[in-house]
């Protein structure tokens, strides 16, 4: 553990350098939450009431509105989680790092469902449960190195060189993404199977265009407030693993 | 910059050096690519038809899963030895040692896959005397060598290692895979500059990123 790194954490010399009990300062992550909740409600009666059916694929299409924002805020996740990691290598941050940390693990969540939404759309619209195109491989392979990180912080001897290596493989990924979408782009172009689908479905009714947009909404509210959440546990997570060892 | 590149020379000697006097790793990779190429012979009908669509498949599965076994051992000896320490003290910068191991791990790579491709022709036919396979087979082991070495690097200290690597690997190096997958195909059917050419670009640029990336990054994985 390098002087560095427990710098913005509790100091065992001095247990109050920080309050234990802040009260109020972590009010804006729960006005969020509420929030995230009210916007999910009012999204899915959109989704269920106020958008009208599609004609040719008929009700599964209304997963369109869980599937496209859900598999957007996974990709954002593993942005904010690329560029968290990047600047806690620069910087050696705490912060960052239960930035990137929360970003992970809620990111596996959204790329979980983002992968059965789309593979339950795809059965009875495409007839397969999963496409390999550009964008099928590079979800699932993000998924995968999503989980990779996680398990890099598991198995690692510390929680600081976990967070290390972590923030390391997710540059990695990030540094590869681009070379992946293009290889999967032309090995997928090689295989050319898929005429129609979700993805070629012209113009959108007005209100199939407001719900897809109110949905986009909630589901990065509803991202950044679980995110937020996670980061704070994550901070408190470290301040009482710093207690306990200044007490071993 | 001289300084870094002995470094590197020195820790690539080292390491040629105990391959040449124990050929422990030689060895096991050599056993393991031969079983993991024979296998295969059993899980199809080995017809003509069926291997000139799965025989590119065949071959790069059996040398990406032996380079696994491979980089395992890259930093495993150092860290069983406590050599590791050795390497983090001595004056040389970070990317020197990367560099040093990377070479290290390419070398072994590239004399186990020359040593198997015979065992492609005999059990399944397939000729790997072929310019563009070689071109694309060497660009990517480049790639597969540097991500590999610092993935080594993280996986010597963590648990479970065995389970860690792979996982991290295979994500990480896919467009490597899709991309000799591909090529090993285009240049097996005759198709060089057009077919081959294109997928060995593409892994050339990979190769270029993932070395500066890497070697960028190695520094913060070597750090105790």
């Amino acid at each position: 553990m390098t002087a560095n790194s427990t710098s913005n954490t509790i100091s065992p010399a001095r247990p109050s350098a920080r309050p234990p009990a802040r009260p109020g300062t972590g009010a804006w992550r729960q006005w969020l939450l509420l929030a995230a909740g009210a916007l999910v409600l009012i999204d899915l009666y959109l989704i269920f009431q106020y958008a009208p059916t599609e004609r040719v694929m008929g009700v599964v299409q209304r997963l369109f509105y869980f599937h496209v924002p859900v598999i957007l805020t996974s990709f954002l996740s593993f942005v904010l989680a690329a560029v968290a990691s990047l600047v806690h290598l620069a910087r050696r941050s705490r912060a960052w790092d239960s930035v990137a940390y929360a970003s992970t693990e809620v990111g596996v969540v959204f790329f979980t469902t983002a992968i059965l939404t789309g593979a339950v759309w795809a059965r009875p619209v495409w007839g397969v449960w999963w496409v390999w195109d550009a964008n099928g491989t590079l979800t699932f392979a993000l998924w995968l190195i999503f989980i990779g990180c996680l398990m890099t912080r598991a198995y690692a001897p510390d929680a600081e060189r976990g967070g290390r290596w972590a923030a390391v493989v997710a540059v990695i990924g990030a540094a590869t993404v681009p070379f992946l979408y293009m290889a999967a782009d032309w090995w997928s172009g090689l295989h050319p199977e898929r005429v129609t689908g979700p993805g070629a479905q012209g113009s959108l009714e007005r209100e199939m265009l407001i719900t897809l947009l109110f949905s986009f909404a909630a589901f990065i509210v509803l991202f950044v407030a679980l995110v937020a959440e996670r980061a704070a546990l994550r901070r408190d997570e470290d301040a009482v693993e710093e207690l306990r060892r200044a007490a071993a | 910059m001289r300084a870094g590149l002995r470094a590197a020379l020195a820790v690539y000697a080292k390491d040629v050096r105990i391959e040449a006097r124990t050929r422990e790793t030689l060895g096991a990779t050599l056993a393991f690519a031969f079983v993991a190429a024979f296998i295969f012979t059993f899980a199809f009908d080995p017809s003509p038809r069926t291997l000139a669509a799965v025989g590119p498949g065949i071959v790069w599965v059996a040398y990406i899963f032996t380079a696994m076994l491979g980089m395992n051992r890259t930093f495993l000896l150092e860290v069983e030895r406590g050599t590791l320490d050795g390497l983090r003290l001595a004056p040389a910068p970070p990317e020197a040692i990367y560099f040093g191991k990377f070479f290290g791990l390419l070398t072994l790579l590239i004399v186990t896959e020359a040593l198997l491709a015979p065992a492609f022709l005999v059990l399944y036919g397939l000729s790997l005397l072929n310019v563009w396979f070689a071109a694309v087979a060497a660009a990517a082991t480049v790639g597969v060598a540097a991500v590999g070495t610092l993935l080594s690097a993280i996986a010597a200290h963590a648990r479970a290692r065995e389970a860690l690597l792979p996982l991290l690997f295979i994500p990480l190096s896919l467009p490597l895979l899709i991309g000799a997958v591909s090529g090993t195909a285009a240049a097996l059917d005759g198709e060089g500059w057009s077919g081959a050419g294109r997928w060995l670009q593409l892994i050339l640029a990979f190769d270029a990123a993932l070395i500066v990336v890497s070697s960028w990054a190695f520094a913060f994985v070597l750090e105790e």
